[in-house]
């Protein structure tokens, strides 16, 4: 360590600070998927939903910890990042609604329940209800499709849709 | 008849877990492989068995492993990697397995790992399938306390161990090039074949990609044998097969059968026939990538010799019907949407030309389409046809355009004629803007 110049142990110390921001609890996570692969690059998609997972979206911090954590430069993270749908870069609600817009659910109802959706959210797709509630989102087939109409909220799948059971759901979801 | 897929499956219970598992005859076939066959050996069983894919190509399984190198001079580690992406609109069967019976997926791989001589295997799975990835870890970790999984397995020279990767959404993870990127912690763009993943794949090393079902079908080859597996069948190629049907049928639902079975018993049997007040158009026989096929060809048996005779693939085998209270236009445009949106990017006839074909097909919803347009639909179907893209998802789009507008010409042009979609009170009518802003985190410009 002596023989490195101020200017470098100035970024290690910058770097350090940078991983410590993830909680203790994030970085073991993230740990435990990397012993998966060879290379620590090939974590970076896991570790970015383990921040999900915690605090609800990426921000440009948590990207530029994890970055740090994994070797990899914010600029080649986020390149990966942005590829995903399922990757959230912005703020989302407390719950998101993932409304399965492919054929089958199309052909079954798809539009009643946007509609309604809509109506009762008093949103359109891709925003946050005022009181960050919900955001309403489209999502590709949900391989549930002989139960369409079907979304999912959070982790959880609802098929089998009616606008009433839109509504029944929602309430589930405080 | 036999149902050796999904014969442990209990529609919505728990599975089978270690203990029962194994009382039904599971993990046999690692201890028939592992015992008594050499690795070439249990390639020849596959091969003879004549197994295709099941992932959509149909490629015959045996074949794709013969190219793996093998013996003591060939590149490790090796890789197997399970292709549990499912995410193409209308397909609904590896759910089915991976929730239903996961120490099946577990068994399967250990024995494909031992023909191929792997040393690890990836589940990339997608990450809305949460049940199945829960259920995946808590096989795995059973299956390793039993030593199914790590080092020496059953006391052979034998090692492998399986990792499940959840991945975060996009269609073209599922390209099998595209998912060795994804697996790598790269941006999911396809890679250039040659060098196939066989011998250049994860991290350079040989790798085979195989989707859940196919690989499912494994250990029933090597407990049972080769002829009782051929018997399944009723055509040429061996085996049972996932079918599903779904829209507005009076069953929706995925039936094992034989493969072979009929569209026409798929349809009127296993799925009841059309819902009362609905009729019957046509049906995309296997997923949102294939053409379109109508009542003349009902009787044709669902296998990969037999669909192309209607001049559409089988696909995943899942199928999605289309009546008459459905807007034909509609239904491209909501297709093309989804291919536009999933294109990946990388190359311009696909993300510009998927784009274009799916403003095309809005505006003529919205009433506003012209003639010549038509013609500009069609001069798409052409340019964006096989060899001219760098993988398969723009031909996969435009083999639903190109058969809709071929058996359903009339209502397009009605469209034009009328300026209006002649289903605009129907609940998928073109009242609503069917466009808004994807998600925040996309930046390809798809539209
Ligand atoms: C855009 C695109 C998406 C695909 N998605 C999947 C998928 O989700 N699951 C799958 O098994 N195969 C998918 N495939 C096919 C794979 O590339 C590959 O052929 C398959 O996994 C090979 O396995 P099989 O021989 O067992 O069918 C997709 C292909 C393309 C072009
Ligand atoms: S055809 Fe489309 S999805 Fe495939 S590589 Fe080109 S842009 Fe990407
Ligand atoms: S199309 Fe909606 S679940 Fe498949």
């Amino acid at each position: 360590m002596s023989s490195l110049r101020s200017h470098d142990r100035e970024l290690i110390t910058q770097h350090s600070a940078l991983i410590t921001m993830l909680s203790d609890v994030e970085r073991a996570e993230i740990e435990e998927e990397l012993l998966h692969y060879p290379d620590k690059q090939a974590g970076c998609v896991e570790a970015l939903k383990v921040v999900q997972r915690h605090r609800g979206w990426v921000s440009d911090e948590s990207l530029k910890s994890v970055a740090a954590l994994l070797g990899m430069t914010s600029e080649e993270l986020d390149s990966v990042a942005t590829f995903y749908n399922l990757i959230f870069r912005k703020p989302v609600g407390r719950h998101v609604i993932f409304l399965c817009d492919s054929i089958s659910c199309w052909v079954c109802g798809y539009d009643i329940m946007r509609k309604g959706l809509q109506n009762r959210l008093g949103i359109s797709m891709g925003e946050t209800t005022p009181d960050g509630r919900f955001t309403l989102l489209p999502i590709v087939c949900l391989g549930a499709c002989d139960r369409a109409p079907t979304m999912m909220v959070d982790d959880d799948l609802h098929e089998d849709l009616t606008t009433e059971k839109v509504d029944r759901v929602l309430e589930q979801y405080p | 008849m036999e149902r050796p897929l999904t014969h442990n499956i209990k529609p919505r219970a728990e599975p089978l877990w270690l203990a029962e598992y194994e009382k039904a005859g599971g993990y046999e076939s690692v201890r028939k492989a592992l015992r008594t066959m050499t690795p070439e050996e249990v390639q020849k069983l596959v091969t003879e068995s004549t197994l295709r894919g099941r992932g959509g190509a149909g490629f015959p399984t045996g074949k794709k492993w013969s190219f793996v190198p093998m013996g003591a001079d060939a590149p490790r580690p090796k890789y197997l990697v399970v292709n549990a992406d499912e995410m193409e609109p209308g397909t609904f069967k590896d759910r089915l397995l991976l929730e239903g019976d996961p120490h099946q997926m577990i068994e399967s791989m250990i024995v494909s790992a031992y023909a191929i001589q792997a040393d690890v295997g990836y589940i990339f799975l997608r990450m809305e399938y949460g049940i199945a990835a829960a259920r995946l870890r808590k096989a795995i970790k059973e299956a390793r306390a039993k030593g199914y999984l790590g080092r020496n397995l059953l006391g052979s020279d034998f090692s492998f161990e399986i990792y499940l990767h959840t991945s975060a959404g996009r269609y073209i993870c599922g390209e099998e090039t595209a998912l060795l990127n994804a697996l790598e912690g790269k941006r999911a763009i396809p890679r250039a074949k040659p060098p196939f993943p066989q011998v250049v794949g994860l991290w350079g090393k040989p790798t085979i990609v195989q989707n859940v079902e196919t690989l499912c079908n494994i250990p029933h080859i090597i407990t049972h044998g080769v002829e009782w597996y051929r018997r399944l069948s009723r055509g040429k190629d061996g085996g049972t097969k996932i079918y599903g049907v779904s829209g507005n049928v009076k069953r929706p639902g995925a039936w094992e059968l034989p493969m072979g079975t009929s569209i026409r018993e798929l349809l009127e049997e296993h799925a009841g026939g059309m819902k009362d007040g609905f009729a019957f158009r046509g049906l995309l026989p296997g997923g949102a990538s294939t053409a379109m096929l109508v009542e003349e060809h009902l009787d044709l048996p669902m296998d990969f010799e037999s669909i192309p005779q209607g001049g559409s693939r089988m696909g995943t085998g899942t199928m999605i019907v289309l009546d008459d209270h459905t807007c034909p236009v509609g239904f491209a445009q909501n297709l093309e949407h989804f291919f536009a949106q999933e294109s990946c990017g990388w190359c311009t006839p696909c993300w510009e030309g998927l784009s274009w074909t799916e403003r095309i097909l809005q505006s003529l919803e919205d009433g506003q389409g012209r003639m010549d347009e038509i013609d500009v639909l069609t001069m798409h179907t052409k340019l964006l046809a096989p060899g001219r893209t760098f993988c398969a998802l723009a031909p996969g789009a435009m083999d639903p355009l190109q058969s809709l507008l071929k058996y359903c010409r009339a209502d397009f042009e009605r469209h034009i004629h009328e300026k209006r979609c002649p289903w605009r009170d129907e609940p998928n009518g073109a009242d609503g803007a069917r466009t808004w802003p994807v998600s925040s985190s996309m930046i390809v410009p798809t539209r």
